[in-house]
């Protein structure tokens, strides 16, 4: 659906790599040029008619972000996107709150941006990171999560859908759980936030990490929604314009208040804006009907393949638009090299998620991942070059 | 070069590459090539004695192109002097780099002079680990 909205699908090209990054509409496109043609201003500080316009735009994004993922608009952070989040949880709360032996629960199919920052951490403070074991479908489960948790528990850590097998955890029950338990949690929403409804406050959630090039946005811009009272209790990791309310020689000094405060320096202020229309842009279509569009999508392209003896699929069962597989016995990359021989874009490799070749088996896959724009046709395309697969080498050298 | 006889020479060296597996051997040279901008990965070993390549060995998880010139390179390496394989290792990435060099030094390795840009870091690995190993004399 809306495929006349993307400058990109004018190539004759399948794009089947969303988890990676997604199009952008013209809408966006027009908001970001906009700014850059007609009102170029710095924000906060002009008194001109530019100014005010790009303040009431920037600013305005909080109350948007607030209303699609349900939280209150100073509970919001611009961020270089869910990365920066993540570190700024680790770094900023996590590191000032945890004490040495204390618990964080991850698990093996995670990015590494929800990893490394931990282990960083564990290096710094000693606190001790278990990994939840996936079951038998690579998925993750509240049942699974319970039997780690201890009384040393204090975090847990997981991406709400996971970006090489697809799965949706259920953070509603996890999220009660860890409130019931007074356990913090923190979500990684790079793979949800665009392609399905998110609920801050009814999950639970304490933090929640998204970027906007995964969902229409540009790139260089993402989110922080933290809870106000644990925003309070944050530290900044930078520190210089835009978040003082003085400082002065005998070094006294006083931050502003959240989440100013977090936003220290020039911010992306193109790309906030950005990030703004495309929110629009996705709330216009229905975050449901998204959802309910790429599992058709899924269900379609399964259907479709279900003949084709010689791919693995790994994930035939995940409610999201992700499909990871092999062509039997070919390496990952020459399968991509391969598909894009005849322009259809897919990734190959381990999607940064190092460790779930432990879960797997395997460590390196194709991922297609799916958004609303694209359509059966694509998949049809798809499914015609992997049927011919047996001539793969002959393509591709 | 004919393509079926180019294409021949890289599929038969994927396929059955030389000297994949590694051994237990301390008097070995050792690295591992991760490279940043794909995803093979791949250790390599080698043997120096009096002054040339005894054996070279490799394994890992790689894509056609790089397992095929890994095996090919190392049948070009086997019991050549350190100077020699210098030199066939400049002149290997001076080709995959469109850049001057010497096509008769390079024999069977001449398969990966047509080398598209986006299996230049694939074709590049084997020589990338050699001459890292080879640091490792100096």
């Amino acid at each position: 659906m809306n495929r006349e909205d993307f400058p990109m699908l004018k190539k004759d090209i399948v794009y089947f790599d969303n988890g990676a990054t997604t199009l952008k509409p013209k809408v966006v496109i027009d908001s970001i040029n906009k700014y850059y043609k007609e009102h170029t201003a710095n924000i906060h500080r002009g008194d001109y008619e530019a100014a005010v316009k790009t303040n009431e735009l920037y600013d305005g994004v909080r109350e948007l972000v607030s209303k699609l993922v349900n939280c209150n608009s100073d509970e919001v952070i611009y961020t270089s996107g869910a990365t920066m989040s993540l570190n700024m949880v680790v770094f900023g709360y996590m590191k000032k709150h945890l004490k040495k032996g204390d618990e964080v629960l991850l698990n093996k199919a995670e990015h590494a941006s929800n990893v490394l920052p931990w282990i960083k951490l564990r290096e710094e403070i000693g606190i001790v990171i278990k990994y939840v074991p996936l079951n038998k479908n690579y998925e993750l489960t509240l049942d699974n999560i319970k039997k780690y948790v201890t009384n040393k528990t204090k975090v847990i850590s997981l991406a709400h859908v996971s970006n090489v097998i697809g799965d949706v955890r259920d953070v509603k029950s996890i999220g009660k759980y860890c409130r019931d338990n007074k356990i913090l949690f923190n979500v990684d929403g790079a793979q949800s936030v665009p392609h399905m409804k998110v609920d801050f406050k009814d999950s639970n959630i304490d933090f929640l990490s998204f970027s906007g090039h995964k969902m229409c946005g540009p790139t260089v811009v993402g989110i922080l929604v933290g809870r106000k009272e644990l925003l309070e209790e944050m530290e900044p990791l930078f520190y210089g314009g835009g978040m003082n309310s003085f400082f002065e020689e005998d070094y006294s000094y006083e931050l502003k208040s959240i989440p100013t405060r977090f936003e220290a320096g020039t911010p992306p202020i193109a790309e906030v804006i950005g990030l703004g229309e495309a929110i629009k842009y996705l709330q216009k279509i229905g975050m449901d009907k998204i959802h309910d569009y790429e599992i058709e999508l899924k269900k379609y392209l399964l259907e479709k393949i279900k003949d084709i003896d010689n791919l693995i699929v790994y994930n035939k069962n995940t409610d999201s638009g992700i499909i990871a597989f092999n062509i039997d016995g070919v390496f990952a990359q020459d399968s991509a090299v391969y598909l894009n021989h005849y322009n259809i874009y897919v990734r190959a490799g381990n999607h940064c998620a190092k460790m779930l070749k432990d879960e797997l088996s395997i460590k390196n896959t194709v991922r297609i991942s799916m958004y609303f724009y694209n359509n059966k046709e694509d998949i049809d395309k798809l499914v015609e070059v992997l049927k011919n697969s047996k001539d793969i080498f002959k393509v591709i050298i | 070069m004919d393509e079926n006889f180019r294409r021949e020479i890289i599929l038969d060296n994927y396929n059955d590459p030389m000297n994949r597996g590694l051994i237990e051997d301390d008097s070995y040279l050792k690295t591992r090539t991760n490279s940043e901008s794909c995803i093979d990965d791949l250790n390599f070993m080698m043997k120096i004695e009096d002054g040339k390549v005894k054996d070279i060995r490799f394994d890992g998880e790689a894509c056609a192109i790089s397992t095929s010139a890994t095996s090919i390179m190392i049948r070009s390496l086997i019991g050549k002097k350190i100077d020699e394989v210098r030199k066939i290792l400049l002149n290997y990435q001076n080709m995959i780099n469109d850049k001057e060099y010497d096509k008769e030094l390079l024999g069977e390795l001449n398969v990966y002079d047509n080398i598209q840009p986006n299996r230049k870091n694939c074709a590049l690995i084997p020589s990338v680990a050699v001459d890292k190993m080879l640091e490792e004399l100096k």
